[in-house]
């Protein structure tokens, strides 16, 4: 296999690490206010990805730096063409990442307050975001022939995209629901799958209508296949939610957005970045890509590293295995103004 | 002002704001680290408290440092595009590892040490925290390769088809000779920091809590154990400094000249500490100037040469062309801004010196179980950090302003690197909404940490390791 299509395999797995674990942690976020009514139980829900959210974000991370480093051209198109909405996605994971650690700092309900708005708006704005720009990236985007993007802003809020983005936000907040269930007990776990039922329901419908979208758009024998057992999946977990086996759904939504993302990459190879200009040019796995001797430095790399961190990830996991309910909440007089 | 100077002013301003942090999360991590394996190995549990202590205060610095991290790795495609695509074959590749070597490491076990109290044996727990003290490290020895290659390009080659530089030995880009220099260089720095942080700090609380025997003594603890560590970065810092100028008068000798103003090739080039005038070379004096001290600098002889600035541009012109790409300065000068260079060379070189000579006081007058009364002391003792902090800034200013007009140094200007299709309206709105988030995000953090020094030493319930059996008590940390 070519090496520039091995590193187009790595991305698409970089970004199913990263949806399929930030996802959750966006989730948790969102439904910060919904499933936690008391300052105490926001905190048992803030805690469930308290030790594992930064490592869930470094799949983010590594997969910005390995676009970087194995198609630059790609990075450097999407980058500077996509300049507001990743702004605003920064800047929603930096006040999101500083309230998660400040959040518990200081006990005063106007600082917690502030926080939790930080934690639920940083984690809806890249929730929502990320699937615009992801099915931007599909539906094709105007890049001229020097392979610069020559669109504006408002190019990239069409139907489609933002039905990519309501579809991306519906997903993460089931997922995120779906882990309450599973890392949780009492009340807020019974919340939890009751909500991850409603809300699966309508990311599915969500999740139908933008796959067949993009599969008449753009898609091949391949991501028909992922998209269907992606929609499987989905339905899989939702029906184990609601036979309360927290675990199988969990999985369930986990495999639906693991597939789901691979099969947007199947139905994009071997493009990168389609241009939807007549005499533009697309952004390929070839000319985007840096060279076989970098590729080859970098698959090196990636192959003695990658087991490790999947290792010591997965460990993390098993250490923080419990669940956590109200009573494992350190008690503390919360006062009225700061 | 266009685009080009607001992605600069972007960048810079983004990047010092970053570093701010950066240090002492690498300096202070590798102390905490300490102070855990000092109490696992001793059981006193007064460097226990230490640890809990400066760790509470370590994770409000770090989410500041990680947060802001993300923009550094985005804004490269974001702001300059035209760059990435340049250099991404190279200068992508330390980034790419930087983050599946480093950023996992860091990230992974410190959320196993802030949560793992109770979970990991002592032995374990303490080794977390190793363990994100090496990923800070292998965070910097990357980003530092790829920061080394801008300064001095090897390991490469021009690929006129492709119009990019293209990489041809990994190996010549980690172990640059600018690498090797600056990277322990910036870690000694980092540990300068750290050090003066917690001396500070653990000063303050010693002369505050007089009164009350353990804290006092713990914070007496603190103070040495930082004391230390400050005495034996600053030694490091100036090693490591020296022979990073030298490298520097041989790939970059443009930056040498600018760091002195030195316009006219000499042999015996002296060093002065202080200057009025404007520095233009057209007339300044200086007030005090150390004969010489500059050839020793650059090149370990006090009668080896530096070359002057005017010599400098003249073989520039000659061998760059006229004009290096869009005129950034004026046309075909390839001189960095000299006031910048020459003061900020200064004043790393002099608060960082200081902050050493700092740690030789404070040793002195805790000398024997001494602790002085005056008050002034635990007022000057918080402004130590300032001293490090500065300095790093200024480094940092220093070396990629002396740089300039390159990116990367006779390859690339920084002109050529921008983005070409973002425009100023773009670049201005992030540029503002960078720097009210991260000024809100300073007050905040520096509120927190002040809280948290007031709060004094924690106490400390010696905490067994439980696995299932004790499932149902409050955890130990929580969010």
């Amino acid at each position: 296999m070519e090496l520039t299509t091995v590193w187009f395999i790595l991305i698409a797995v970089l970004w199913i690490g990263y949806f399929t674990l930030e996802g959750f942690d966006f989730g948790v976020g969102m439904l910060l206010p919904i499933l936690g009514r008391d300052d105490r139980e926001r905190r048992v829900l803030i805690n469930t990805i308290g030790p594992v959210w930064d490592g869930n974000e470094v799949w983010l991370l590594v997969a910005g730096g390995a676009t970087f480093a194995a198609f630059p051209n790609w990075y450097a198109t999407m980058f500077s063409g996509f300049y507001l909405p990743l702004l605003l996605i920064l800047v929603a994971l930096i006040v999101r990442g500083v309230a998660f650690e400040y959040r518990a700092k200081r006990a005063h309900e106007e600082w917690r307050r502030g926080w939790d708005i930080a934690i639920v708006v940083g984690s809806f704005v890249p929730s929502l975001l990320w699937g615009v720009a992801f099915a931007n990236i599909l539906r094709g985007v105007p890049i001229d022939a020097d392979l610069e993007y020559a669109g504006g802003f408002w190019n990239l809020l069409n139907p489609y995209a933002l039905l990519g983005g309501v579809t991306t936000l519906l997903l993460f907040l089931t997922h995120g629901a779906m882990y309450v269930g599973l890392k949780t007990d009492g009340p807020i776990r019974l919340r939890a799958r009751r909500l991850a039922v409603q809300v699966g329901v309508a990311a599915a419908v969500a999740a139908v209508a933008f796959l067949t979208w993009t599969q008449i758009h753009t898609g091949n024998g391949g991501s028909a296949v992922l998209f269907v057992l992606a929609a499987l999946a989905l339905v899989g977990g939702l029906l184990a939610c609601s036979q309360v086996r927290e675990g199988w759904a969990f999985i369930g939504t986990f495999v639906a957005i693991a597939l789901a993302v691979a099969g947007l990459f199947v139905a994009l190879f071997p493009d990168v970045m389609p241009t939807t200009l007549a005499d533009g040019a697309s952004l390929t796995t070839t000319n985007a890509s840096s060279t076989h001797y970098t590729l080859t430095v970098m698959t090196v790399v990636a192959l003695v590293v990658t087991p490790f961190v999947l290792a010591y990830q997965a460990w993390t996991y098993w250490v923080f295995r419990q669940r956590i309910a109200i009573h494992h909440i350190p008690e503390e007089e919360l006062a009225a103004a700061g | 002002m266009d685009a080009l100077d607001l992605a600069r002013w972007q960048f810079g301003i983004v990047t010092v704001y970053h570093f701010l942090f950066v240090p002492i999360t690498i300096g202070l991590s590798a102390i905490v680290a300490g102070y855990e394996t000092a109490w696992v190995r001793s059981k006193n549990p007064q460097w226990l408290r230490l640890t809990k202590f400066f760790g509470k205060l370590f994770l409000i610095n770090f989410a500041i440092g990680v947060v802001t991290g993300i923009v550094q790795e985005f804004q490269f495609g974001m702001n300059w595009s035209s760059y990435s695509r340049f250099v991404g074959d190279i200068f992508g590749a330390p980034l790419a590892v930087e983050g599946l070597l480093a950023f996992f490491l860091e990230s992974t076990f410190l959320g196993l040490w802030i949560f793992g109290w109770e979970r990991l044996s002592p032995v374990l727990h303490n080794a977390c925290i190793w363990i994100v003290h090496i990923g800070t490290l292998l965070s910097a020895y990357f980003i530092l390769a790829a920061n080394s290659w801008m300064q001095h390009p090897v390991g490469y080659s021009y690929n006129q088809a492709t119009g990019r530089a293209e990489l041809h030995d990994f190996f010549a880009v980690l172990f640059n000779k600018v690498q090797l220099a600056t990277f322990p260089h910036v870690i000694m720095a980092a540990y300068l920091t750290g050090g003066a942080f917690v001396v500070s700090v653990a000063f303050w609380g010693m002369l505050r809590d007089r009164e009350r025997g353990d804290d006092h003594q713990t914070f007496r603890h603190g103070v040495r154990s930082g004391a230390g560590v400050l005495l034996i970065a600053g030694l490091g810092v100036a090693f490591t400094g020296d022979i990073s100028g030298k490298i520097m008068t041989d790939v970059q000798p443009m930056k040498m000249a600018a760091a002195e103003a030195l316009y006219d090739t000499k042999s015996c080039a002296p060093f002065s500490v202080l200057t009025v005038g404007n520095l233009n070379g057209s007339k300044h004096t200086d007030i005090i100037q150390i004969p010489c001290l500059l050839s020793f600098l650059g090149t370990g002889h006090f009668h080896g040469t530096i070359q002057g600035i005017n010599q400098l541009r003249a073989e520039y012109q000659a061998k760059y062309g006229q004009d290096p790409g869009r005129p950034y300065y004026s046309p075909g000068d390839y001189t960095p801004i000299i006031p910048v260079t020459y003061w900020t060379f200064r004043l790393m070189i002099g608060l960082g010196l200081l902050s050493a000579a700092a740690a030789i006081l404070i040793l002195y007058v805790t000398r024997r179980g001494r602790a002085p009364t005056n008050r002034w002391w635990a007022r000057l003792a918080i402004l130590l950090p300032l001293l490090p902090v500065a300095a790093n800034s200024f480094g940092w200013v220093f070396t990629e302003m002396g740089r300039q007009p390159w990116v990367v140094f006779g390859l690339m200007t920084t002109a050529n690197g921008v983005s070409p299709t973002v425009g100023a309206g773009l670049v201005a709105t992030s540029l503002i909404t960078y720097t009210l988030v991260y000024a809100v995000l300073a007050v905040i953090e520096v509120g927190l940490m002040i809280k948290t020094i007031r709060q004094g030493l924690p106490d400390v319930t010696p905490t067994e390791p439980s696995d299932g059996g004790d499932a149902d008590r409050p955890m130990a940390f929580a969010y």
